[in-house]
């Protein structure tokens, strides 16, 4: 009995967290797909989110509308970092972008040390974050379960949306042959801005999850996110979706695996040994374990 | 004009006499100035000066960015103190240490534990080349970043060899600024021979075109290779040097903020010359002393409670972050290829007929 239950814990930690890393690396995958932009600032979208809970929490308003208002915030950071910085350099290597990318993060970072606080600071959040629930005699957190479903429900609806509307087909389109694709008359910046929104969105909903697992929001609170988001991806295919989403799940198995069966002062060396594999997966696959449709020459 | 050639010659290694005496005349107007807090500034400056050099030398020549630099910088920095420090020293500085290692009985003179520090960093770079080198773009400033968190991460755990994330103590403070000056010199002079050896030459091919310089036979993954381990191997000079100066600092002395400072001082100055590299070393180097100083000044008015002071409602950090990181965007947007636009400072050349050298200097300018 208890083995059993034990083992629909560690399913559930594994889906929920891999659901969270999916989504994390997906917001990485789709900019990257289209521009070659490897958005180290990334991270800030969701330390972005994190400060709206804080700020917006403060107010009279429900959680759930504080936290649909820290959701657009991230958005509206994401389409406006493309906007002034990413978008003049577009035409640049893929190392000027690289580059650009890691000023954007650093100068959000120390925006948010300057005006809100280099400490710690804990937002409100709703008890569902602490709460557990018992199902058929197994408890899970109920967090867990929570992040689980809304994973699958972004996943499915991004799914539905890149296949079903026009705007999704443009993306895909573009991240297939961007050049073909503007011939063809599609507005690439609309097209990219909409990468950066989805990527925005998709930040915002890791971010609630995220803060209200650890508690607290400060100004490198999106690192560690931004970290477990270029692993996935690589993992999983820099270029591809469903690499992405892959590469999230492995890990999240991955990571939840580590934490339980793993001792102690070799935990110590976890974040060593994943970035081994980055580089060795890079080196012995770089397109990742999923291949794009079309693979493309890479800069 | 009949001796052209020779006024071409003097003009093109003009540039490193040029910046050597910039670094000099620096040195020695700090030193007539004899501030200490200024001094200690411009000491500091020479080693951003020597890893700015450093990482030019590799990322400036094949055009590849590299987060890595650090994970190099760290490995120089606790390798000089594994062969700087008596056996005497290495019981305070690094206690978990077995004594039967063969490192423990180690103690150089400290220019020679520089000099092996860069050689076992050297090393330790070569061996990360090898694979390196066959990635590209994007995939290689990721890997390279993922090396600098596993060295981070290994340096933070590994008690025998780093004290762990405990402070390192007991270090002498053996570094002065003429030693700063002379290695950041060697430096300049080192990337200046190298960008215009033959291997520097291939090098700059593959970075305006991979596949075309492969083409004409150039052996694109070898020259990188070259330049990685030699950027390596300074890089490590620079690490040893700020060990010994600032003498207190933990594995997380080498990361991210670091490695964001030295990556934008290249990038503001212009990644292609050695010029830019310098330029852009001192540049940021002097003016984010300047904002601190202004941080605070004015974090001081308001503690004062003076009426200035009240202007700011809050305390101010992270401005000089700020700035640099608005400058670096701009010029990565308005400029793309930094102040000095991958130009060398050089002595003038007067009108010349153009010769086989200028050829080469308009491919590299375009």
């Amino acid at each position: 009995m208890g083995s059993i239950s034990d083992f629909v814990q560690y399913l559930v930690s594994s889906l929920s967290v891999g659901g969270l890393y999916a989504l994390m690396a997906l917001g990485l995958v789709i900019v990257y797909g289209i521009s070659q932009l490897v958005n180290f600032a990334y991270g800030e979208l969701i330390m972005v989110a994190g400060y709206g809970l804080l700020i917006f929490g403060r107010s009279w308003l429900p959680w759930v509308i504080v936290a649909i208002m820290s959701v657009i915030c991230a958005v509206i950071v994401a389409l406006g970092m493309d906007q002034i910085a990413f978008r003049p350099v577009r035409n640049a290597s893929p190392t000027t972008m690289l580059i650009t990318s890691f000023a954007v993060s650093t100068l959000l970072q120390s925006v948010a040390l300057l005006l809100i606080s280099p400490r710690p600071r804990a937002p409100r959040l709703p008890s569902i974050f602490v709460q557990s629930a018992e199902i058929a005699g197994i408890r899970v957190k109920v967090v867990d379960v929570v992040a689980l479903v809304v994973s699958i429900v972004a996943l499915t609806a991004l799914q539905l949306f890149l296949r079903k509307t026009i705007v999704g087909l443009s993306l895909r389109a573009a991240a297939d042959d961007f050049t073909m694709t503007r011939l063809v008359g599609v507005n690439a910046n609309k097209v990219i801005a909409t990468a950066f929104a989805i990527s925005g969105l998709l930040a915002g909903i890791v971010a609630l999850f995220w803060i209200g697992r650890i508690g607290q929001v400060l100004p490198t609170v999106g690192f560690q996110p931004v970290l477990i988001a270029f692993i996935a991806s690589v993992v999983g295919g820099l270029s591809s979706i469903k690499g992405a989403v892959l590469g999230g799940y492995i890990l999240g198995f991955l990571t939840i695996g580590l934490q339980t069966w793993l001792p102690q002062d070799v935990n110590a060396y976890r974040d060593a040994i994943m970035f081994a594999i980055v580089i060795v997966m890079l080196l012995v696959r770089p397109e990742g374990l999923i291949k794009p449709a079309f693979s493309r020459e890479t800069r | 004009m009949r001796n052209a050639p020779t006024r071409s010659l003097v003009s093109k290694w003009s540039t490193p006499v040029i910046l050597m005496g910039m670094c000099v005349l620096i040195a020695a107007f700090a030193i007539a100035r004899d501030d200490a807090v200024f001094l200690r500034v411009v000491t500091v400056m020479f080693i951003s000066v020597l890893l700015t050099v450093a990482l030019q030398t590799f990322m400036g020549n094949s055009g590849l960015g590299s987060f890595g630099q650090y994970a190099f910088v760290a490995i120089g920095a606790y390798a000089s103190l594994w062969f700087g420090l008596s056996d005497q020293q290495k019981r305070v500085t690094l206690p978990d240490m077995p004594i039967t290692w063969w490192i423990y009985k180690q103690h150089y003179p400290f220019e020679l534990a520089i000099a092996s520090a860069a050689i076992l960093t050297a090393i330790a770079g070569a061996a990360m080349g090898v694979a390196f080198v066959r990635l590209r773009a994007a995939s290689f400033t990721i890997a390279t970043f993922a090396f600098l968190i596993v060295v981070n991460r290994v340096a933070l755990q590994w008690e025998e060899v780093t004290r762990g994330s405990r402070v390192v103590i007991g270090v002498p403070r053996q570094t002065t600024i003429w030693i700063t000056v002379a290695w950041a010199c060697a430096a300049i002079l080192i990337a200046f021979v190298f960008k215009e050896s033959s291997i520097g030459l291939k090098l700059r091919a593959s970075r305006e075109d991979e596949d075309a310089a492969a083409s004409i036979g150039i052996n694109v993954k070898l020259m990188r290779w070259i330049a990685w381990t030699l950027s390596c191997g300074m890089s490590a000079v620079g690490g040893a040097l700020w060990a010994y100066f600032i003498v207190q600092f933990t594995p997380n002395n080498f990361y991210l903020h670091e490695t964001f400072l030295i990556v934008a001082m290249l990038v503001i100055g212009g990644a292609a010359s050695v010029s830019g590299a310098v330029v852009g070393a001192i540049a940021v180097a002097l003016s984010s002393e300047m904002l601190r100083q202004t941080e605070n000044w004015l974090n001081t008015q308001r503690n004062d409670g003076t009426s200035f002071g009240n202007l700011l409602p809050f305390q101010l950090i992270g401005f000089t972050e700020i700035v640099l990181a608005i400058v670096m965007i701009v010029v990565l947007v308005v400029r793309p290829s930094g102040l000095l636009s991958g130009r060398e400072l050089r002595w003038p050349r007067g009108n010349s007929q153009p010769g086989v050298t200028d050829l080469a200097e308009n491919i590299d300018e375009a």
